[in-house]
């Protein structure tokens, strides 16, 4: 029987399992932007024409508009986690790390937000 | 209170130029595409306010400095795609050789290079023909 204490044998061992979870979400939302990425690009240049009308009929459309959705929500994140990134490991004053990781946070967050509304105005009422 | 283990850190990697070089520009390209975001985002909120604010963001998206922007967004979207699929293959497990990294490093900037070619080219053919 060891000595050790319950706490003891924990510590330094960290959360169950969820160590991996920035990881993870990072390359999920890589993998989903593969196809996503791609096809907003090829549509993009596919265009026939970047005036108003074009565009608003384009955007929404019932398949662009979910798959423009999914890529805004997909690249936010995405997005989010490698700025998080960058910033732990280039940023080194704790007071301005801290405040500069809050921040992307709520830019992303807000960058996602306007993303998807602006989608759904465009696709449920007519701008014009 | 007794300093925690961290996940593996950079320091602990022994970079070679290779991976220090892609890894840096992978990050860079990631960067370039989170102002890329931030301007697409602004580019579907004016198109959302209706024409004026959408004729007044094309003037400011036509600029030259925006040109720019965008021949940047094509090189790291170019890069960032392909150095990011050689991650997703290394996170299999496969091609972590020193030989096959060296090599895929070459692919991943030849791919790159190709990939922001055509773009580039079919963009500018594009513009020639719709303006």
């Amino acid at each position: 029987m060891s000595l050790q204490s319950p706490l003891g044998k924990v510590r330094g061992l960290g959360t169950a399992g969820t160590g991996v979870h920035h990881w993870w979400v990072q390359r999920l939302t890589a993998l989903a932007l593969v196809p996503l990425a791609v096809w907003l690009l090829v549509s993009l240049l596919a265009l026939p024409a970047l005036d108003f009308v074009t565009l608003v009929s384009w955007v929404g459309g019932t398949w662009t508009a979910s798959l423009l959705t999914l890529f805004v929500l997909t690249a936010s994140w995405h997005s989010s986690l490698g700025v998080q990134v960058i910033l732990e490991d280039y940023v080194h004053d704790q007071g301005l790390k801290t405040t500069s990781l809050v921040l992307s946070g709520f830019v992303h967050a807000v960058l996602a937000v306007l993303g998807v509304f602006a989608i759904l105005r465009i696709a449920f009422g007519s701008p014009l | 209170m007794r300093t925690r283990p961290l996940s593996p850190h950079w320091t602990i990697y022994r970079m070679s130029r290779y991976s220090m070089l892609t890894s840096f520009a992978n990050r860079a390209a990631g960067l370039v595409m989170s102002a890329g975001l931030l301007v697409f985002i602004y580019w579907l909120i004016s198109l959302a306010r209706g024409v004026r604010a959408y004729s007044h963001a094309q003037q400011l998206l036509a600029s030259g400095v925006a040109k720019l922007f965008y021949v940047a967004v094509i090189a790291a979207f170019s890069y960032h795609l392909a150095a990011g699929i050689r991650h997703l293959i290394w996170d299999t497990g496969r091609g972590l050789e020193k030989a096959q990294s060296q090599r895929s490093a070459w692919l991943v900037v030849i791919a790159a290079i190709l990939l922001a070619l055509l773009c580039g080219w079919w963009a500018f053919r594009a513009r020639e023909a719709g303006g």
